[in-house]
């Protein structure tokens, strides 16, 4: 590689890797023997990366903002962006202000329901995985492995496979209806399908159930038995060592665990769609399909995107600092 | 009953049930759904009798004579393929970059590809499908658009996977190699990558994975019918009264997943192979998702 070894200007010495226990004044032992590296030599890897993530991350989100805050085309209804964030104007906002809390607000409910759904799935995603995660991490034993693939097949299998076959389940003349008729606790069969919003709550659950199970997993497998151990050594019965040592020690699975259960449902539509199909049910999620799907909505589908991530930001900026976090930790 | 609840020694009964009990109600509504693939007759919900009619015997309604549903298929599969091969590289190369740049920028990068990850993926569909119908029109939607649309939704992560790897690997090794005469390439081919690949590996049988399963983005990003995978052709006809043929459709793609992760499952040990454990195989893979 000649162009590697182009005569020095200024001399970059082995990157930081993790850092030595001096501080960054110990270098390792590059800096003095022959090889280098330029200065651009490790940007230079970033850099596709780093353009992609500009033009098709940063980029749509400019778009949405000028679609959000800019004009409609009078005769087609279509919107128009606004380019220039001088003349963006909030009308789309105030329609949908109008539209959450005004008079006759149609979309308000939509939004109270989310909040519910969201609240009460994930809450029970939470009470089916800890004990879950909880046995497969300390009395699985010679069978953690397997469990722990029969935890994640989940993952494997297509989403909507996962609700076509609570679909067929569910229908009026599902096996489910069919069984609570024969044994006599249903007269006729049920109208799972018809807007009932356990149905839609419990579909979520069983949707994204895996990734809570996941992060406890992660969570609750990283912690010292050894703490526990003398927890109980010290007297303390099982379910104080459980309360006491256990749950605190997985705050920060549990809190990760919630996010990344919580915000797929915020954004999910499609559970509702087959499960339900009701607009008694309807969520965000199928406000924001409702508004990308009829023609002369698109900015209102623009301005609801915002709303949602402007609600969504904090859970988010939280996540990822958390992350950051323990992958610093890791990294010491 | 009192007594048996604080035994020490109790065998955590009602623990494994509730385990068990989860995994039967997360696994049975599948595995009949699977079933019935292979119903003989048009009920997705009696029984009729086995037969392959679903898969090819029907001539006509089957997944193998049925274009619709052939074509679904093929345009699961060819994202699936495609998107892996652009996200995956590109993925590995901004882990490397950001990994031992350590700037300001990267840790600007770093938090945007992060949030890539955690955005709901409408938000993200939604703003792509208005980046390519205002401003970058010369991406038609379709093919080009659901491609570009995925990897930029599945390069988060390559980008996690070999992060969490290249912090455990430290630098020491690319030094060593390095002070024995590599140029900063050589190391990275010689040295590097080979310690990466188990992560490079395992973040495209996810990717592959993840991509096969994907809803929200292709399908804003599609153009017509021809671009419509399979997870939006089980969504369009899953309250349509469809027939089993889409259960069989559903089951194809239930098998060919599991296989991939099978396989991915054991290329990762032989690639991991003789590295010292604290942690099963199982576990180390499942830490990789």
């Amino acid at each position: 590689m000649a162009t590697q070894e182009a005569p020095a200007t200024s001399r970059e010495p082995g990157q930081a890797g993790p850092k030595p226990p001096h501080g960054r004044g110990a270098r390792p032992a590059s800096a003095r023997a022959g090889a280098w590296r330029p200065r651009w030599f490790w940007p230079s890897f970033a850099v596709p990366g780093m353009v992609w993530l500009v033009v098709l991350f940063l980029l749509p989100f400019y778009v949405v903002l000028s679609i959000a805050f800019g004009a409609v085309d009078p005769l087609f209804r279509t919107p128009v962006p606004v380019w220039n964030p001088v003349e963006w104007n909030p009308f789309q906002f105030e329609l949908l202000y109008d539209r959450i809390f005004g008079p006759g607000a149609f979309l308000g409910p939509a939004f109270l329901r989310t909040f519910a759904y969201v609240a009460a799935a994930t809450a029970l995603c939470l009470v089916v995985a800890y004990p879950v995660a909880y046995y497969v991490t300390r009395y699985a034993g010679r069978r953690k492995g397997l469990l722990l693939v029969a935890l994640l097949a989940p993952f494997w299998i297509s989403y909507m496979m996962r609700m076509l076959a609570w679909v067929n389940l569910l229908e009026s003349d599902g096996m489910i209806n069919n069984v609570l008729v024969s044994v006599g606790l249903l007269a006729e069969p049920f109208p799972w399908l018809a807007g009932q919003p356990v149905t839609v709550t419990l579909g979520l659950v069983y949707g994204y159930i895996p990734y809570m199970i996941l992060a406890l997993f992660a969570g609750l497998n990283g912690i010292d038995q050894r703490l526990l151990e003398a927890s109980r050594d010290l007297g303390a019965s099982r379910r104080r060592t459980f309360v006491l040592v256990t749950v605190p020690l997985s705050r920060q699975a549990i809190l990760a665990g919630l996010v990344v259960t919580a915000l797929p449902m915020f954004g999910d539509y499609f559970t509702n769609d087959l499960l339900s199909g009701s607009p008694r049910t309807s969520m965000v999620g199928n406000l924001v399909n409702d508004a990308i799907a009829s023609p002369g909505q698109g900015g209102q589908a623009a301005a609801l995107v915002l709303v949602m991530m402007a609600l969504l930001a904090l859970p988010m900026v939280l996540y990822i600092r958390a992350t950051a976090r323990a992958s610093r930790e890791a990294g010491r | 009953m009192r007594r048996w609840l604080t035994d020490p020694w109790r065998k955590p009964r009602l623990l494994e049930a509730l385990v068990y009990g989860y995994l039967a109600w997360s696994v049975l509504p599948v595995a009949i759904a699977v079933w019935f693939s292979f119903n003989a007759g048009r009920s997705r919900s009696s029984w009729q009798g086995f037969s392959l009619r679903w898969y090819w015997q029907d001539p006509v309604l089957s997944v193998w004579n049925d274009p619709d549903l052939q074509r679904a298929l093929l345009h699961s599969l060819r994202l699936a393929v495609l998107t892996t091969l652009v996200a995956v590289p590109l993925g590995v190369a901004f882990a490397i970059g950001l990994d031992r740049w350590r700037g300001r920028l990267a840790a600007g990068f770093n938090f945007q590809m992060l949030l890539s990850f955690v955005l709901p993926e409408i938000i993200l569909a939604v703003a792509l499908l208005f980046l390519f119908t205002n401003l970058l029109k010369a991406v038609q939607l379709g093919t080009w658009a659901q491609l570009l649309g995925l990897v930029t939704f599945q390069l988060s992560y390559p980008v996690i996977i070999c992060r969490a790897r290249l912090l455990s690997i430290g630098s020491e090794y690319e030094e060593a190699a390095m002070d024995l005469g590599a140029s900063p390439f050589k190391a990275l081919r010689h040295v590097l990558l080979p310690l990466l690949a188990p992560a490079i590996f395992a973040s495209a049988v996810l990717v592959f994975a993840d991509v096969i399963d994907d809803f929200v983005l292709v399908r804003y990003l599609s153009a017509d019918a021809a671009s419509e995978p399979m997870s939006v052709k089980i969504y369009n006809t899953a309250r349509a009264s469809p027939t089993p043929a889409l259960n069989a459709l559903a089951t194809i793609m239930l098998f060919s997943s599991l296989l991939a992760i099978t396989l991915g499952f054991f290329v990762y040990r032989r690639l991991t192979r003789g590295e010292r454990k604290r942690e099963s195989t199982v576990e180390g893979f499942a830490a990789q998702i």
